[in-house]
C-alpha cells in the first residue's frame, strides 16, 4: 500500500491545492478518468468542510489528508481537529435555513452522493471522512 | 484557474458571467458581485456557467443566497448550464427544483419573454 500524506492550514487557498494532488494521485493510481471530476469535488467539499470548521473552532491547526491506494481501491481520508455536531449530515436540505456563506450539511450531501464509498466519522475531537473509489490493477502507483 | 466574473444588462436582465473555478477561496467574490448587482436595483440575475470548470457547496451556497436576495425583491436568479459536472451537483443536492436552468442566454432570455 502506498501512501501520500498532507497536512496544510486551515486557508480557503489551500483547498485548491488539496483537490489538485488528490486527483493527481487519483489519476496515478488507476482511478478512471470518468471518476476524476467526482474524486475532485468530493476531496474539495471535505476540505472545505474541514477548512470552515477549523476557521471556526481552531484556525492555528492543521487539516490532514490520506491518500492511499489499498487492494485495488483508492481511499482519501479528510481529519480534522474542530469538535463535530454528530447530526451534522444529516441536516433536511431548507432552502430558507441555509446560508450563502456555510453549508456545511451542503457539503456532506455532495460528497455522499459522489463518493462510491463514504463514511464520516464525527466526534468532539474532530470529524473524519473517509472516501473511496475503485482504482485498476494496473494503477502506476507502487 | 481564478474566477473571473463580468456583467452586463440586456433590457431587465442582467446577465453574469463567470469563467473558473467557484470554490472557498473564490466564491466570496462571486457573492460579493451579486451582493452589489442587488444593492444596485438588479433584481433580475442570468448566472452563466457555461465557462464553470470546477463549483462545490461554497458556490451553491453563494448561488442560493444570491436568489435569496432577488426574491425578497420580487426578483429572479437563473442559471445557464449545460455541462453535466456542473449539473450534476445540482441534481445531487437538489436544487435544480430552485434553480431555472437554461441551455442557452438566448433560451432563458426567450422565458422571461425579454427576449428583443
Amino acid at each position: 500500500m502506498a501512501t501520500v500524506e498532507l497536512t496544510f492550514s486551515a486557508l480557503p487557498a489551500h483547498v485548491r491545492t488539496a483537490r489538485l494532488v488528490a486527483t493527481a494521485i487519483a489519476r496515478r493510481t488507476g482511478v478512471e478518468e470518468s471518476l476524476l471530476d467526482e474524486v475532485r469535488l468530493a476531496v474539495g467539499e471535505a476540505c472545505s468542510r474541514a477548512v470552515e470548521a477549523h476557521r471556526a473552532h481552531c484556525p492555528g491547526e492543521p487539516i490532514r489528508i490520506e491518500l492511499s491506494d489499498d487492494s485495488g481501491r483508492f481511499e482519501v481520508t479528510v481529519s480534522d481537529q474542530a469538535p463535530s455536531d454528530e447530526h451534522e449530515h444529516d441536516r433536511p436540505l431548507d432552502l430558507s435555513m441555509l446560508s450563502d456563506s456555510y453549508t456545511s450539511g451542503f457539503g456532506i450531501a455532495v460528497i455522499a452522493g459522489l463518493a462510491d464509498d463514504v463514511e464520516v466519522f464525527p466526534s468532539p475531537k474532530g470529524m473524519r471522512i473517509r472516501m473511496s473509489w475503485p482504482a485498476s490493477a494496473n494503477g502506476r502507483a507502487g | 484557474m481564478d474566477l473571473k466574473l463580468d456583467h452586463h444588462n440586456e433590457d431587465r436582465l442582467t446577465i453574469v458571467e463567470v469563467e473558473g473555478e467557484i470554490d472557498v477561496y473564490t466564491a466570496p467574490r462571486l457573492r460579493e458581485l451579486l451582493i452589489d448587482l442587488v444593492n444596485k436595483g438588479n433584481f433580475h440575475l442570468l448566472v452563466n456557467m457555461e465557462k464553470v470548470d470546477f463549483l462545490d457547496s461554497t458556490g451553491l451556497g453563494v448561488l442560493v443566497g444570491g436568489l435569496k436576495r432577488v426574491r425578497a425583491h420580487d426578483g429572479s436568479l437563473e442559471l445557464v448550464c449545460t455541462q453535466e459536472r456542473i449539473l450534476k451537483i445540482f441534481r445531487i443536492t437538489g436544487l435544480t427544483k430552485v434553480f431555472g436552468i437554461y441551455a442557452s442566454v438566448d433560451e432563458a432570455k426567450e422565458a422571461h419573454g425579454r427576449d428583443k
